[in-house]
């Protein structure tokens, strides 16, 4: 079937015909070594594509990719997800107000509340993300807009942050920390689910840990000199400009998702690739005896801290539940049914070609 | 005032030089000594000191170093998404690399000096060596002041020349006091005028004229004379010989030029998307809100910029960002695949030539691929195609064929061998053989020397022979092995032994010499019966009219065979002159002899009338033996589609015989000649008969031939044939007329399946190449040959070959591959050629593919990232690409492809057409190559696009960031590419396997704890 063939061709037969070379090898030649790489005759492998290899190809690849496709798809299907927009830029929306009213300086943030209905339950692991829209976390400038010495715990960046990190270097004469645009613009609103259910209200548990890379919470951000007496570690340095609270008041109550390992701040510091981008904020575990979202009324309430509309961006929150392969995203089955029904017609065109190729060879061949 | 001395009148040169031998002038004038150069040849390019400069000049001239030079110091100068480092890194290494293969290769500091001879010198030369500089014959040990010198390594005639001295100058030259008069140094071996005044102490000086009889040049040999004394006219780079050779330039392959096209497109391609992004970038920017949000403030140096300047940094850095489509590792693996892959050649142990225990070897490592482009061979005949070593084969008397084997010639040859094979018991008769054997014996001009012991003769041929021409010694040997035996002359008498080794004497009355336009020569004797005995010698054509026809008709069937199968005829003929008859052409002879006008016409007119109504005895065929094998390689030539040149300073007839005996011209090939002879036909000028025989063979050869579609074979093989002399007319005839001629011969000659061109000087040949590679479609030329004559054809040709022949070294050296017999070409060029283009066509092909759709995805990124020169790879990857992880395969492919065996490219000539005319680096490969890389980037980019419209990609809903999205496309792109290489490889050895693998899983490792640091 293979039309190849394992060419070993023997070490070339004509042996040193010098009789001077004839001997113990002792007199020194010019002649080349007989050696299988020098005269370029290693074995080698050496396929050649016929209708007989390539068709079964074709054949195999598409029958293998199309039930992986429909298999992907399916299951990415299966996935529930739901989005809601809460931007506030139609006058009918909830956070309306707080969109048009929002002010750097405010102290107290404006609240909003947003309702919607599920209409089918999320069973196991729902997942929270936040999303931005037409925000450039992936602009140059930005991206190397930190100091990832100073986010792992060095205590000579902490003190002397990184120029990368200009304009957001120092503030009044003090290095900020965690310095650069990428830090100053962590996304601040906070995002609370409620279940309304009979008429009482009751808030969902949302888990704020679990949400960073592994690697990122215990190799790459670290606090300076220890999670503990961060108050202290961080003494001569200044909070970002656009932060409320400093770093090490991010989570008071939790040393391990404080300061710099605050999770929510790691995960807003890996940048998105693209200007819309989602990311996770908060999981819900799921429930042993109900779904984790049943069906039915919902509240989203959120305190409106960050602006968007100043560079036309759009806030959302997705509710989703994961498979193996992660979020919803229908492009991988779509992706690999398409090339394995192209190979599979191409297969079959083949076929065809070679069928009738093969029958005009033989009948030709007859009369002679 | 040189012009009127006779010699060569019309060329007269304004200025000439004044050699002062053993005096100096008149003391009471102010002397000032001539400055005349030193006599030494400086043949390289560097000196230690300016290596440097030069050398890095040299290599920044090429446009790629050049660019990466640039985007190197705009990485230094302006703030770039990329570190210096990324390219500063290759670029360094390709100028070392490059640097030292040129001191390795190229023998950079090597400068010849000669001992110290300065013009006036006078200088003794002793037998066998070669003259240190050009010299005027002074003095000679031999008796009849002339000596033998032999050229073969200047023109490739390794025949014995007669010199002359002056006539009458002193025996004791120590008190010669003379003034040389000669022109300036010319490139001309056949020209030298001069004259030369010699002061005796109490009489007028006398005045010699001097000519190329004279002269004797540097590179040739002293023969057969114990020493001579000259003095030196020409020294140093001054020498007809150093005037000959021409400087070594750098050669730049084909291949390399394709490079540069492809990698101008590039640029474009380079320049255009900068642009673009450059323009939408400040269009994007215009937008409120998208310039400067909130949340990624510019710095203030930033705001204070100048807008223009800011734009003009950004179109930079754009450059640096994409500048990674433009390969600088391509040249890096150009020059490894180049240099490993020559090593192939010199490894190569079917170059092995046991008899000069040596293989090839390869001077150059640039061209390895432009062996399989060539279009026109260049040979040289004598030592290349030929051994030079006549040898008689077969006589034919009165239409018997007699051929002489070695086996049953122990006693006496000539009885004992058959007749025509049919009819094996008729012969000519005893007379007649006799007849045809005396005047093989008579009608030469060999002298019988008793030093010269060539060869191993055997018993009966003791004695050498010297002659100008090597087929007259194999015609006196061939009349030796049939017992009848030269064995000298003496005072105009000529002696030869008999079969019955009785010794007979003839008076040598007159030779009538050889020339190109009779194509025969003739002597008088006079035997010891006193008749007067005319024999002549000489081609068919010019032997057949005057004879009685009814002899001609058998002989002419052996001739004419023997001529096909590429033996040198010659026809012999004889007449006896009654006592009038002789006195008459006696008379003539003399008269002709002695006159001052037009003594050549002259004496070609009392020639022809005594060379006329002759007998014709018999024909012999003389073979000039091949080099092993080199029919069946020039028959492989032209099965590739090479059309063979033979450049020669030989005799047309030799040649022309060399080039039937090679299957270079064949039965049915007609001959299209243009030499002296054909433009000498008595009625016009030269100048109008060449204009005519032009016209005439172009029409023939160009305008009747039905256009050929592709590589079919045309209905009728045309060959031509020019000499030296009817070539220079070709190309200094008037200036209108010049370049129209040459066109005309260049069309004529194109359409010639072979050329011969003989009586070249060295740089005739090298002309000859220029022209051909300046004309239309700039086609590849490779020249070959093994003499110093070749040297000047090898530089010039896009590729030269030398063979280590017997004739020194100067061709291997200054050759770009030397190999040690003509049959090695065979594999040479449709073997390794073939096999190097493929490869590096190839790899120049993927290294471009690879590199677009590795830069594409970097490129569309831009359009969502708002134009801000983000890159999407890692730094390391962006480096890491084409060092490690891409470029071992390619290189593995591009030294051990084979896509057909060796065995069947050499079997099937034909194949080499496939690849003819670069076949595999045009446009429309190129552009296939760049839509397959356009293709493939953009499927890497947008398939990760919508991959990351969720970006919740793994199970526990974390999302991922811009790297990963990278580094995602990165890991598709370098599977891919190296899957496309899987794809073409046609040959896997462990090799291949070992580095295709090796690197996927290098780039799986790598990236699983680099990965672990940037995600």
């Amino acid at each position: 079937m293979m039309a190849s063939g394992y060419n070993a061709k023997e070490e070339d037969g004509h042996h040193s015909g010098a009789p001077g070379n004839g001997g113990a090898g002792a007199v020194k030649s010019k002649k080349p070594d007989n050696t299988a790489f020098k005269q370029q005759r290693l074995p080698a492998w050496q396929p050649i594509l016929t209708a007989g290899t390539v068709l079964p190809a074709f054949f195999v690849i598409g029958l293998i990719f199309i039930p992986i496709g429909i298999g992907l798809f399916v299951t990415s299907n299966n996935i529930k997800e739901f989005e809601i927009d809460y931007t506030g830029i139609e006058a009918s929306s909830p956070c309306y107000n707080c969109a048009q009213n929002y002010s750097w300086n405010s102290t107290s943030s404006c609240t909003c509340k947003v309702p919607f209905t599920l209409e089918q339950p999320f069973e196991s692991n729902v997942f929270m993300y936040y999303g931005l829209s037409n925000f450039y976390q992936n602009h140059r400038r930005y991206v190397k807009s930190r100091d990832d010495s100073q986010l792992n715990g060095d205590l000579t960046s902490l003190k002397s942050p990184s120029k990368e990190c200009d304009p957001y270097r120092t503030s009044d004469g003090l290095p900020i920390a965690p310095c650069g645009a990428i830090a100053n613009s962590l996304f601040n609103d906070t995002l609370e689910l409620y279940h309304l259910s009979n008429g009482t209200r009751t808030a969902v548990v949302l888990m704020k840990k679990g949400i960073a890379w592994w690697t990122d919470k215990n190799v790459k951000f670290r606090n300076p000199g220890g999670n503990a007496n961060l108050t202290v570690a961080f003494q001569g340095t200044s909070k970002p400009v656009n932060w409320r609270t400093p770093v090490f008041e991010l989570d008071p109550n939790d040393p391990d998702n404080n300061g710099f390992i605050n999770e929510d701040f790691i995960v807003w510091m890996r940048t998105a690739a693209l200007p819309t981008f989602r990311k996770l904020y908060r999981i819900i575990q799921k429930k042993v005896d109900a779904p984790t979202l049943a069906s039915g009324k919902y509240e989203l309430e959120v305190s409106y801290n960050y602006p968007v509309r100043s560079f036309d961006g759009r806030k959302r929150v997705i509710l989703s539940t994961i498979s193996w392969m992660g979020g919803k995203n229908p492009f991988l089955g779509i992706a690999y049914i398409t090339v394995g029904s192209v190979c599979f017609f191409l297969a079959v065109v083949l076929l065809i070609i070679h069928h009738k190729y093969d029958n005009r060879c033989s009948s030709a061949d007859i009369p002679n | 005032r040189l012009s009127h001395f006779g010699l060569g009148g019309d060329e007269s040169r304004v200025d000439s030089r004044t050699i002062y031998v053993g005096h100096r002038p008149s003391t009471t004038e102010a002397f000032i000594p001539p400055k005349f150069c030193d006599n030494r040849i400086v043949s390289s390019k560097y000196t230690v000191w300016n290596f440097l400069p030069k050398n890095l000049f040299e290599q920044f001239r090429r446009i790629a170093n050049f660019y990466f030079l640039i985007i190197f110091l705009v990485q230094v100068i302006v703030d770039t998404p990329t570190s210096p480092v990324t390219s500063g890194l290759p670029l360094f290494f390709v100028i070392t690399v490059t640097a030292i293969k040129q001191v390795s290769s190229a023998g950079v500091f090597s400068c010849k000096r000669e001992s110290k001879r300065s013009v006036g010198d006078v200088v003794e030369v002793n037998e066998d060596e070669t003259f240190p500089c050009d010299l005027i014959l002074l003095q000679s040990t031999r008796d009849d002041d002339t000596c033998f010198v032999t050229t073969a390594s200047l023109d490739g005639e390794s025949n014995h020349k007669t010199h002359y001295t002056v006539p009458d100058t002193e025996k004791d030259l120590d008190s010669l006091s003379a003034t040389i008069e000669c022109e300036q140094p010319q490139p001309d071996l056949y020209k030298f005028v001069g004259r030369m005044h010699i002061y005796k102490t109490d009489r007028e000086p006398e005045i010699r004229s001097l000519g190329p009889e004279n002269l004797l040049l540097k590179g040739a040999t002293l023969k057969n004379t114990q020493r001579i004394c000259g003095v030196a006219v020409y020294t140093g780079m001054e020498t007809k010989m150093a005037l000959n050779y021409q400087g070594k330039s750098q050669k730049r392959s084909a291949v390399e030029k394709s490079i540069n096209a492809f990698l101008l497109v590039y640029l474009c391609i380079l320049v255009s998307k900068a642009l673009v992004c450059t323009t939408l970038k400040y269009v994007w920017q215009s937008k409120p809100g998208q310039d400067e949000p909130w949340y990624n403030q510019k710095t203030q140096r930033e705001k204070e910029t100048n807008l223009y300047l800011k734009m003009f940094t950004d179109f930079l850095s754009f450059m640096v960002l994409f500048n990674f489509i433009i390969p600088v590792s391509m040249y890096v693996t150009v020059e490894m695949q180049k240099f490993l892959g020559s090593f192939f050649i010199t490894w190569d142990r079917d170059f092995y030539d046991p008899e000069i225990q040596e293989g090839a070897l390869v001077n150059t490592s640039d061209l390895n691929e432009e062996l399989g482009q060539v279009e026109y061979v260049f040979t040289d005949k004598t030592g290349t195609l030929t051994q030079n070593n006549m040898e008689f084969i077969e006589c034919c008397i009165d239409g018997f064929q007699y051929k002489y084997r070695d086996a049953v010639s122990e006693l006496d040859g000539f009885s004992a061998t058959d007749g025509p094979v049919s009819k094996l018991q008729e012969k000519a008769g005893k007379e007649r053989e006799e007849l045809f054997l005396r005047a093989l014996c008579l009608c030469h001009t060999v002298m019988a020397g008793v030093d010269g012991m060539e060869g191993c003769p055997p018993p009966h041929e003791q004695t050498g022979f010297i002659a100008s021409s090597p087929d007259e010694v194999a015609l006196v040997k061939g009349a030796m092995r049939y017992g009848f035996t030269f064995l000298g002359m003496e005072s105009k008498k000529m002696k030869i032994m008999n079969r019955s080794n009785a010794i007979e004497t003839y008076d040598l009355l007159h030779v009538l010499n050889f020339d190109p336009v009779r194509r025969r020569m003739s002597v008088i004797v006079r035997s010891k019966s006193g008749d007067a005995l005319l024999f002549c010698k000489g081609a068919d054509s010019s032997i057949f009219p005057r004879v009685r026809q009814e002899e001609v008709e058998k002989i002419r069937v052996h001739v004419e065979r023997n001529a096909t199968e590429g033996y040198r005829t010659l026809c012999v003929a004889y007449k006896k002159l009654s006592p009038e008859e002789y006195a008459r052409a006696d008379a003539d002879l003399q008269a002709a002899r002695l006159a001052l006008q037009d003594r050549e016409e002259k004496l070609i007119a009392v020639y022809n009338q005594v060379e006329a109504g002759m007998t014709l005895i018999g024909a012999t065929a003389v073979e000039d033996r091949l080099q092993e094998e080199a029919a069946e390689t020039m028959e492989a030539l032209q099965g590739a589609g090479i059309k063979v040149w033979v450049l020669t300073g030989d005799k047309m007839e030799t040649a022309k015989s060399t080039c039937y005996a090679c299957r270079l011209f064949q039965r049915g090939t007609e001959l299209l000649e243009l030499t002296v002879r054909t433009l000498e036909d008595g009625v016009r000028k030269r100048e109008e008969r060449l204009h005519d025989l032009l016209l005439e063979y172009h029409k023939k050869a160009v305008q009747d031939v039905p256009p050929t579609k592709g590589w079919s074979k045309p209905s009728q093989d045309f060959g031509f044939i020019i000499d030296g002399a009817s070539l220079s007319m070709v190309f200094n005839s008037s200036e209108s007329s010049s370049s129209h001629y040459k066109n005309l011969f260049l069309q004529i000659c194109q359409n010639c399946t072979t050329v011969l061109c003989c009586r070249m000087a060295p740089l005739q040949k090298a002309q000859i190449v220029k022209m051909v590679k300046c004309s239309k479609g700039s086609p590849i030329t490779l020249s070959i040959g093994d003499g110093a004559n070749d040297v000047s054809m090898i530089l010039e040709a896009h590729v030269g070959i030398g063979i280590k022949g017997k004739e020194g070294r100067q061709a291997v050296r200054n050759s770009d591959y030397a190999i040690p017999k003509l049959k090695h070409l065979k594999k040479l060029l449709l073997g390794h050629g073939h096999l190097y283009y493929v490869r590096i066509a190839h790899l120049v092909q993927y290294f471009f593919y690879k590199n677009l759709c590795f830069i594409l995805p970097q490129f569309l990124y831009q359009f969502f990232c708002g134009y801000s020169q983000q890159p999407l790879y890692d730094a390391a990857y962006l480096t890491m690409y084409n060092i490690c992880f891409t470029s071992m395969p390619i290189l593995a492919y591009s030294l051990l492809e084979q896509h057909i065996c060796v065995e069947v490219l050499l079997d099937n000539a034909t194949l080499y057409r496939s690849i003819a005319k670069n076949a595999m680096l045009r446009w429309v490969p190129f552009l296939y190559w760049t839509l397959l890389g356009v293709f493939h980037g953009l499927l890497f980019f947008f398939g990760v696009r919508f991959l990351f419209g969720n970006p919740a990609l793994q199970a526990n809903g974390q999302v991922f960031g811009n790297w990963s999205y990278g580094t995602i496309v990165f890991t598709v792109l370098v599977f891919t590419v190296t899957f496309k290489l899987a794809l073409d490889t046609r040959h896997w050895t462990w090799i291949n396997h070992f580095v295709i693998w090796g690197s996927l899983c290098f780039y799986v490792i790598f990236s699983f704890f680099w990965g672990g640091i940037i995600w």
